[in-house]
């Protein structure tokens, strides 16, 4: 028809779109965060931190010992008597101010969480900075209201508060620790994930420009370790901890018999269900963002499609139609979909898994996408013929990989979506209003995205059932974690 | 104490309550209780692991539909379960006035203060979810709304001193909301427990919402604690160490625990118990044409 | 697929039985595909392409003849300093101006561009059917390479789809010309007045199955146009239609489309959704008129590397 196409011989393949990396100033090294100061650990040990993508490394950390790990509870158990005396009112301002500074640092720390962690910056650009700082914002806003939260005339903090946060979202984590705590009046000591130090580092920076007073905020950063000595430290009030249910589970035995609080945030192994008369091309995208946000590396994760036999192969060409169009790579490129794996322990745990549902006779498939040379990667991949009886549907792979297996009646849905130890979240896609409800009420999951996924805001109340973990982060739920009641 | 009887009493074989039946212990063990005076009072059913394997067992089956039922119909329930008390009363306070030591006025408050939780916590049936839940202003097109459900299969160490009261006020918040439980009786002061099953046998509360053992709390608790189809533990009848040892085990498949403080039986009770065993499951939707 | 418009109720059943849309979640696939940042060699690629797919229009009450010359000179020759931009691919006129038009591209050296006419008694397609063809036939006969019906809204509306149908099978008919050839017909929802995204991806199949060669967003004529998440389920909908029946059919978002960043926008959904074999002016077009010249703005900005100004662009 009209012949004015240009004859270019080229097609419309993006240019490269990188973010600069020019808005963020790592230092060579940084010590851990106690008292306000930033001091070397007491044995002088550090570890290296790498950018995910390139094996780069981007700076050196201190490694907390167990007396580094005294130190700052002492420093949190101090700043707590002023910290708590504080009018509600003040603390709510402290916190606004931190919001607003994340707020003004977005980009930098945007950049900064992609390069540590491997997650496209076009996620951490528009999912998680955002969230951070609306997270501090809604936090705020609680720290003078505390005795209209349902909890009592006049509700107290519990003390010190030890936050174990995991890699996958490491400020999101630390928002979701630090707001409600600070809110509520307690002090904290904190410790970031070992591949993901940087964020809390500049987090602690924030504090200091927002004038938060000494010792009210401290983050040691260390392994795993270090982790097992602040949660079995003495003189912590409260435990709070996002990760592995087998750490979780480690924790709850620790703190057996103690007095210490527990709040625990830990897998997941959610059916996403896709009925007959689903909004189809809406569940594939929900599909998609269930199992492909952050490389999969999201406890709430999509991991099981159930999807109605009837619908089983138009649903799964669309879903592998959409897969093609994923564009895996630089996480600072802002057309990156699919970023890095965040380390390669966790490449070499996906891959297992994966190898599993091979050996097991599940079908792999994935689109052909070229990854880079250095760097951790794991294609997005699905798995058909998949099974409850298979490890791959069982197991939580925290990685780009669906496992899809297949159902006939409402009923049968259930029965499967549950048939797990874990319960923290599901999916469902149907036109049909009462089977939502009625498929709601049914499935045992803390949160339940009815044809939506992976949605997240401040207010709502995040957690799970069963082996997922208990407590609540978020909206007014969330206070009773760092309430005395 | 008379000396010269007018008759010979009738004694009541103590028996478990287990899914709605009252077997003895599968081991054919008892044990025997006596007053506050060492007084012989009855030979009660000394509960095994596989007597709380049997319990575990009927409280699941029982979930479905108890927890499924409408907050009304549970309040009814529990409402029933106060008329009927109040119809037995002068055997409780007898009960009670024995396991504890009380004078009949004494123990006739405690029963009293019993009948009168099961009445407040029936009307708590179909508000608990107002209190507990909410509707949540998410910055987005969603309708987003939290809303608390039943743990499911709680297991309760029932206090070893307020063996009727003390008992009451840790199964009614439970299973009000639609969890069903393993509850185990004071080790000592047993009795009131397991004729508790008796009234809750004809309160119209399905089988297996309730499920009374009695015995030796130690034994009968371990297995409870590692046994991977309960929810949550109520520790409270648990001394220190014990508790510790149960809560260590129940991290196995991360019960929500309950840990064993002081409590005054007698005062308000407020909302804890309840909210213990709910979670909260929180729901979002689209808005859009 | 001849089944399913054999009987009102089966089309009712058919059109009704299409998957459900949920607006949020198409809302933000639209949006979050609007996030694609499309850079040096990219953006002068989606500028060409862009100008390439315009359907450079006036649909003016005020139209003259004068009016419609100077558009076609700016659609053969878009940036006068510039000659290696690339042509519109149609000027979109009324059925009236459709003789001027040809003659004026025929001056401007411009006959490769095609002339579309709106037709069937555009904007609200409120008129007796009869009026409605001649209308149409009018326009072929004075040359017209494309038709931009609209479909009667009212019908849609109140559920009568096999009138709609047939209204858009008359009108194909009516595109036919002596020598055997046919007008392009393109069918314009007004997307804005069918209010619901389940209402487009029917007009969509129901348009299809009556042969339409193009789906036409809007009119430019009511308050809401063209738009992102609109488009999206149209280029959803052509794509699932080919599937199910081989036939491709193009599509075209119009008003409201003014920057070359909403263009690139447009671009990448097309490029996301249906991939390159729609990306030519064959199956996607844009209605649209000032968006001409910020395409232009931007290309001369890529090529110089300095900020442009309207006194650059010309005025027609």
């Amino acid at each position: 028809m009209a012949p004015t196409t240009p004859t270019k011989p080229m097609t419309f393949a993006y240019a490269p779109a990188p973010e600069s990396r020019s808005v963020v100033d790592i230092a060579p090294s940084y010590g851990l965060f106690i008292n306000g100061e930033f001091t070397e650990a007491a044995d002088g040990k550090v570890f290296k931190t790498i950018s995910p993508s390139s094996e780069e490394v981007l700076s050196e950390v201190a490694q907390a010992t167990a007396e580094d790990v005294d130190r700052a509870v002492k420093s949190a158990r101090k700043a707590f008597e002023s910290w708590s005396a504080l009018p509600g009112s003040e603390r709510a301002k402290y916190l606004f101010r931190i919001a607003r500074v994340i707020q003004e640092r977005s980009r930098e720390l945007a950049v900064l969480e992609s390069l540590d962690n491997g997650k496209p910056i076009r996620e951490s650009r528009d999912a998680d900075l955002p969230l951070v700082a609306a997270h501090f914002f809604y936090y705020a806003g609680w720290a003078d209201k505390l005795a209209h939260a349902g909890y009592g005339p006049d509700p107290r903090p519990l003390g010190v508060a030890g936050q174990v946060i995991p890699w996958n979202f490491p400020l999101l984590m630390l928002a979701w620790k630090i707001a409600p705590a600070l809110a509520a009046g307690n002090t904290v000591v904190l410790k970031p994930a070992e591949t993901t130090p940087l964020s809390a580092l500049f987090f602690a920076d924030i504090c200091r420009q927002a004038g938060l007073p000494k010792g009210v905020v401290n983050i040691i950063t260390g392994d795993g370790a270090t982790g097992a000595e602040l949660v079995g430290h003495p003189g912590i009030d409260k435990v709070a901890f996002t990760g592995s249910t087998e750490v979780g589970k480690a924790i709850a035995r620790t703190v057996a018999g103690t007095s210490k609080k527990v709040t625990l945030e830990l897998g997941g192994k959610a059916a996403n269900i896709v009925f007959d008369d689903a909004p189809i091309d809406q569940a594939v995208e929900g599909i998609v963002n269930g199992i492909f946000f952050n490389q999969g590396h999201v406890c709430c994760a999509g991991s099981r499609l159930l999807v109605q036999e009837s619908v089983q192969d138009e649903l799964l060409d669309a879903l592998k139609r959409r897969m093609r169009t994923l564009r895996v790579g630089d996480p600072l490129d802002k057309n990156t979909d699919v970023g890095a794996i965040n380390s390669a322990e966790q490449l070499a745990r996906i891959r297992t898994l994966a190898e599993a549902g091979e050996a097991e006779g599940a079908e792999r498939w994935a689109p052909d996408c070229e990854l880079p040379g250095s760097g951790f990667w794991f294609a997005p991949t699905l798995f058909t013929g998949v099974t409850q009886a298979h490890r791959i549907a069982r197991e939580e792979i925290f990685g780009p990989v669906l496992s899809v297996l297949t159902f006939r009646t409402p009923e049968e849905a259930v029965a499967k979506a549950n048939n797990t130890p874990y319960g923290l979240s599901a999916g469902i896609w149907t036109e049909k209003g009462s089977r939502i409800l009625w498929m709601a009420s049914r499935l045992r999951a803390g949160v339940v995205w009815s044809n939506t996924f992976n949605k997240f805001d401040p207010t709502s109340p995040f957690g799970g059932y069963k082996e997922s973990g208990y407590g609540r982060e978020g909206g007014r739920h969330g206070l009773e974690a760092y309430l005395d009641v | 104490m008379s000396d010269r009887s007018e008759r010979l009493s009738v004694l009541k074989t103590y028996k478990l309550f287990v899914g709605g039946k009252f077997p003895r212990s599968e081991s054919g063990r008892v044990y025997e209780v006596t007053d506050a005076k060492d007084r012989w009072l009855a030979n009660a059913p000394q509960a095994s692991r596989k007597d709380a394997r049997d319990a575990v067992v009927a409280a699941r089956k029982a979930f479905g539909g108890w927890s499924g039922a409408t907050a009304y119909n549970r309040g009814q329930i529990l409402y029933r379960v106060a008329e009927m008390l109040e119809g037995r009363r002068e055997q409780f306070v007898r009960e009670v006035a024995d396991a504890e030591g009380l004078s009949k006025s004494k123990a006739g408050a405690q029963v009293d203060a019993a009948v009168d939780r099961w009445v407040w916590y029936a009307g708590w049936s179909d508000k608990v979810a107002q209190i507990a839940g909410s509707a949540n202003p998410v910055a987005g097109p969603y309708f987003n709304l939290s809303s608390p459900e039943p743990t499911g299969v709680v297991a309760v160490l029932a206090p070893q001193d307020s063996s009727f009261l003390g008992l009451v006020s840790v199964i009614a918040p439970a299973i009000v909301t639609g969890n069903t439980t393993v509850v185990v009786g004071s080790e000592d002061r047993p009795l009131p427990a397991l004729s508790l099953g008796e009234v809750l046998a004809t309160s119209d509360l399905p089988g297996g919402v309730v499920n009374v053992l009695s015995g030796r709390t130690a034994e009968i608790a371990a297995p409870l604690a590692s046994h991977q189809d309960v929810n949550a533990f109520d520790l409270t009848g648990a001394a220190p160490e014990l508790a510790a040892e149960l809560e260590a085990a129940a991290a196995e498949n991360l019960k929500r625990v309950v840990r064993p403080q002081a409590v005054d039986w007698t005062a308000d009770p407020g909302t804890r118990r309840m909210l213990s065993f709910l979670e909260t499951k929180t729901v979002w939707h689209p808005m859009g044409v | 697929m001849a089944d399913v418009t054999a009987s009102d109720g089966a089309l009712r059943r058919f059109l009704h039985g299409l998957p459900g849309v949920d607006a949020v979640g198409l809302q933000v696939r639209a949006a979050t595909l609007g996030t694609r940042s499309i850079k040096t060699t990219a953006k002068a690629y989606a500028i060409d392409l862009a100008i390439s797919m315009i359907d450079l229009t006036t649909l003016e009450g005020a139209d003259t003849p004068g009016k419609v010359r100077a558009l076609c000179a700016k659609g053969a020759h878009p940036d006068p300093t510039d000659r290696t931009v690339p042509k519109v691919a149609a000027i979109c006129v009324y059925g009236d101006m459709v003789a001027t038009a040809k003659e004026a591209l025929a001056s401007a050296s411009g006959s490769d561009i095609h002339v579309a006419a709106v037709a069937t008694a555009f904007p609200s397609g409120r008129a007796a059917m009869p009026v409605k063809l001649a209308d149409t036939r009018d326009a072929v006969a004075a040359g017209a390479d494309e038709i931009d019906m609209v479909i009667d809204r009212g019908a849609f509306l109140s559920g009568r789809y096999l009138d709609v149908f047939e209204e858009i099978k008359q009108v194909k008919e009516a595109c036919a010309r002596p020598d055997g050839g046919a007008a392009h017909l393109k069918v314009i929802f007004e997307t804005g007045e069918l209010q619901t995204y389940d209402n487009v991806r029917r007009a969509s199949w129901l348009a299809m199955l009556a042969g339409a060669d193009f789906i036409k967003t809007s009119t430019g004529k009511v308050a809401v146009n063209a738009t992102p998440p609109v488009t999206l389920l149209m280029l959803e909908a052509v794509r699932d239609f080919r599937a199910a029946t081989g036939v491709q059919v193009g599509v075209k978002p119009a008003g409201g489309i003014r920057t070359s960043k909403d263009a690139i926008k447009y671009l990448v959904m097309v490029n996301e959704t249906l991939g390159e074999e729609w990306l030519t002016a064959d199956w996607f077009r844009f209605g649209a008129s000032s968006l001409l010249n910020d395409l232009l703005m931007q290309r001369q900005k890529l090529r110089t590397g300095h900020y442009s100004g309207p006194d650059y662009m010309t005025v027609d």
